[in-house]
C-alpha cells in the first residue's frame, strides 16, 4: 500500500483542489497551534511561579510566637509566648526537622561604613538560615558555628547593603558599625528571586549579648523533611504540640505559635497550575477535535465529488481495500502535515515570545542585582508534548479519514458510472 | 465463454418491484462480435453490467470462462474485472486530473505492475490507436473521438479477454462512430470477444450477431454473417452479369 504510485495519486488529487485542501489543513494546524501556544503558556506561567518560589526552599515552615488566646491549664489568656534558646535545641533535635536557625530581630539599624550610611534590617541567625532561605552567596561565607560559639561580630550583608556602602570596594574583612559597634563583613549574599537584599545577618548568640537579648529568640525559620503534605502536616502538629506542652497553651490555640507552612503554599500552587493544565488540555484537544471534524466533513465531501471517479476505478479493477487505501491516506496526509506545520508555527511563536521574556527578565536582573523579576518564563512544550501531539495527529487523521473512506468502499461502480 | 442460463434480475424501486430480466438464456463464444439492441427499459444495459460483474443477478447462472460468477465478494470481482474485462463506456468515463497516458495505465497500476513499464505499455497502446502525441494531454483538451480511443486504449491494456461497450458511439458523430467501429472490428480481429450496447442500426450492422432484447426477454437473434455473405454473393453475381 505505501508505494510511491499512490502518494502520486493522492499528490495529483490534491493539487487539482489546493483552496479546499488549503482550507481543511488550516483548522488542523489552527488547532494544533492554539494547543501548544496555551500549554507553551501554561508552561511559562506555571515556570514564572515556580522560579518566585525558589526563594525559599519549599520545605521552609515559619514559626513565631504570639500571646495565647485561649486559657489553659488554669492559664489566663492574653499570656505572651516567648521562645528562648533551648527551643532551638529542642527543635533541631525534633524528628523530622532538618535545618534550625533562631532569629531575633532588630529592626530598622544604622548601619555605617566610613563615610557612608544607610538605615538596614539587621537579623541574627544560626548557619541553618542559608539552606532555609536558600541565599547565594556572592563572596565570602555565611554566619557559621564558630561564630555562634565564640559570639564574633560578624556580619553577612544584602547585595544591597555591599553596593550602597560600599561602591564596588572590598568588603571581605571590613568593618562596618552597627548601631555604632563594629562588626566585620564576612560575606555578601543574594536571595533568588528577591528584588530586595536589604538585610544584613549576624550571629544570634553575638545579637543577644550586644544587643542585650539575654537568650530570648523571636522567631525560627526551619526546614522540614516531610515529602508529601501529609508528612509535613504532621510535622507541623508535632512541632505545636511540643511547644504547647513546653510553654503551656492550648494546642488548639493559633495564635500562641504561628506558623507558614511552605509546603502546603506551594502545593496549592501547583495544584492550580495542574488545574490549569488539565483546563487547557480540554479546550486544546477540543479545538483539534473541531478540526478533525472539519477534515472528515470535507474527506465526505471529496468522496461525493468522486463518486464517479471510484465508480470507473472500482470498474477497472480497483479493490475495495485500495479505495480505502486513497481515502484514508489522502485524510492523514492532509491533518499530518497541516498539522506539523501548525506544531512548528506554534512552538515556533513560543519560542519567539520566550525570547524577549528573556530580554526583558535580564533587563530587570540588571537593574535588580542579578535576579529578574518575572511572572513569565521558559513558555515552551517539551519534545515529548510535541511527539505525542503528533501520535495525535496521525490517529486523528485515520480518524476523520474512515467514515468516508468505508463511504467510498460501499460505492458501486454502476451507480457511480450510470450517465445522468 | 459466456453462457447465460435463466438470468432474472429486478430491482426494488420504493415499495414496488421493477422485474428488468425475465429469464435470459444466452451463449457467447470465444471471438464473437456481438451487439446487444433493445428500446430504452428493455434491459439491455442491465444485461450487459451483469456481464461485466458490474452487478449481481437474482436467479440463474452465469459461466464466464469455465467459471462459475456467482456471489463473489468486491475484492475478487474487482481482481476478475481487472485481469479478464475491459469496458468502454458512452461517456468515455476517463479520470479527469489524468493525462492520456496515466488513464491507460490505470488498469496496470491495479494489476500491481511498476510505473515506468506500465507507461511504457500505455505508450505502445496509444500509438497503436494513433494518439501517440497526445498521450500527455488531459482528457477536457481532446475530442470525444480522441477520448473515446483512449477509453479503448484503457480497455485493452489488461489484455481482456472480453470488451464490454456500452453505447461507445452514442456521443459521437456518424463518422467518428464508424472510426470507433473500425477499431472494435480490429480488436475482435485479433480474437478478443467484443459485446456492446447499442440502439443505432448501423452500428449493430457492423456486428457479427445481434441480440434483441424486448421487455427483459430475447426477442431475436439475427446472424449479421449470413447477410454479408448473401451480399457478398449478389454483389459477385452482379459483377459477372
Amino acid at each position: 500500500m505505501f508505494d510511491v504510485d499512490i502518494w502520486q495519486e493522492i499528490l495529483a488529487t490534491i493539487k487539482k483542489n489546493k483552496m479546499r485542501t488549503f482550507l481543511t489543513g488550516f483548522s488542523v494546524a489552527w488547532g494544533i497551534f492554539m494547543l501548544m501556544v496555551l500549554l507553551g503558556s501554561g508552561n511559562g506561567l506555571s515556570n514564572g511561579v515556580s522560579e518566585n518560589f525558589k526563594n525559599q526552599a519549599v520545605n521552609a515552615m515559619w514559626i513565631w510566637t504570639g500571646e495565647t488566646s485561649m486559657p489553659y491549664d488554669g492559664l489566663k489568656e492574653g499570656r505572651p509566648i516567648q521562645f528562648h534558646n533551648d527551643d532551638h535545641t529542642l527543635l533541631k533535635n525534633m524528628k523530622g526537622v532538618g535545618a534550625v536557625s533562631g532569629r531575633f530581630w532588630m529592626g530598622n539599624t544604622n548601619l555605617t561604613y566610613q563615610g557612608e550610611y544607610g538605615q538596614y534590617t539587621v537579623m541574627s541567625c544560626h548557619p541553618d538560615l542559608l539552606e532555609v532561605e536558600q541565599y547565594e552567596i556572592i563572596e565570602g561565607r555565611f554566619i557559621n558555628e564558630v561564630d555562634i560559639r565564640q559570639r564574633r561580630k560578624s556580619v553577612v550583608i544584602g547585595k544591597d547593603i555591599y553596593d550602597a556602602l560600599f561602591n564596588d570596594k572590598d568588603a571581605i574583612g571590613e568593618y562596618l558599625k552597627i548601631n555604632n559597634i563594629p562588626f566585620k563583613v564576612v560575606g555578601v549574599y543574594t536571595e533568588p528571586g528577591s528584588t530586595r537584599n536589604r538585610t544584613a545577618n549576624v550571629p544570634v548568640t553575638t545579637a543577644q549579648t550586644v544587643f542585650n537579648g539575654s537568650n530570648r529568640i523571636h522567631n525560627f525559620a526551619i526546614t522540614n523533611e516531610g515529602k508529601t503534605l501529609t508528612e509535613t502536616k504532621a510535622i507541623q502538629e508535632n512541632i505545636k504540640n511540643t511547644f504547647a506542652r513546653k510553654h503551656r497553651f492550648d494546642p488548639k490555640d493559633d495564635n500562641a505559635v504561628g506558623m507558614f507552612n511552605m509546603m502546603e503554599a506551594y502545593l496549592e500552587t501547583q495544584k492550580i497550575f495542574n488545574a490549569i493544565e488539565i483546563f487547557i488540555w480540554i479546550i486544546g484537544v477540543f479545538t483539534l477535535i473541531a478540526g478533525i471534524i472539519g477534515v472528515s466533513n470535507i474527506m465526505l465531501i471529496v468522496v461525493k465529488e468522486r463518486t464517479k471517479e471510484i465508480g470507473i476505478r472500482k470498474a477497472i479493477g480497483a479493490s475495495p481495500r485500495s479505495v480505502i487505501g486513497l481515502v484514508l491516506l489522502e485524510s492523514i496526509m492532509i491533518t499530518t502535515i497541516a498539522g506539523y506545520i501548525g506544531l512548528v508555527l506554534g512552538t515556533g511563536i513560543m519560542e519567539v515570545i520566550n525570547l524577549f521574556v528573556e530580554k526583558s527578565y535580564e533587563a530587570s536582573a540588571a537593574t535588580n542585582s542579578g535576579r529578574g523579576e518575572t511572572l513569565f518564563r521558559n513558555p515552551t512544550v517539551d519534545i515529548g508534548v510535541a511527539a505525542m501531539s503528533t501520535l495525535l495527529l496521525v490517529i486523528s487523521g485515520t480518524l476523520a479519514g474512515y467514515i468516508p473512506a468505508k463511504k467510498a468502499a460501499r460505492i458501486r461502480p454502476i451507480e457511480a458510472l450510470r450517465d445522468e | 465463454m459466456i453462457t447465460l442460463n435463466n438470468i432474472h434480475k429486478s430491482y426494488e424501486m420504493g415499495s414496488s418491484k421493477l422485474h428488468v430480466l425475465k429469464g435470459i438464456d444466452l451463449t457467447i463464444d470465444k471471438g464473437e462480435f456481438v451487439s446487444i439492441m433493445g428500446s430504452s427499459g428493455s434491459g439491455k444495459s442491465t444485461l450487459l453490467n451483469i456481464l461485466g460483474m458490474l452487478d449481481n443477478y437474482d436467479q440463474g447462472t452465469y459461466h464466464l470462462n469455465g467459471m462459475h460468477i456467482v456471489d463473489m465478494s468486491e475484492k475478487k470481482a474487482a481482481k476478475l474485472r481487472n485481469e479478464l474485462v475491459g469496458f468502454v463506456f458512452q461517456s468515455f468515463n476517463l479520470i479527469s486530473f489524468k493525462n492520456a497516458m496515466e488513464n491507460v495505465a490505470l488498469p496496470l497500476y491495479y494489476k500491481g505492475v511498476k510505473r515506468r513499464k506500465r507507461n511504457m505499455l500505455a505508450m505502445e497502446y496509444l500509438d497503436k490507436l494513433g494518439l501517440k502525441e497526445w498521450a500527455h494531454h488531459m482528457p477536457n483538451e481532446l475530442s470525444g473521438g480522441q477520448k473515446q480511443r483512449i477509453a479503448i486504449a484503457r480497455a485493452l491494456i489488461s489484455k481482456p479477454q472480453v470488451i464490454f461497450a456500452d453505447e461507445p458511439t452514442g456521443a459521437l458523430d456518424t463518422s467518428t462512430s464508424y472510426e470507433v467501429m473500425e477499431i472494435m472490428k480490429e480488436i475482435n480481429n485479433e480474437g478478443i470477444t467484443v459485446i456492446l450496447v447499442t440502439h443505432e442500426h448501423d452500428i449493430a450492422a457492423m456486428t457479427q450477431k445481434i441480440i434483441r432484447l424486448k421487455d427483459g426477454q430475447i426477442d431475436q437473434i439475427i446472424r449479421n454473417g449470413d447477410l454479408s455473405e448473401f451480399r457478398y454473393k449478389y454483389s459477385k453475381e452482379l459483377q459477372t452479369a
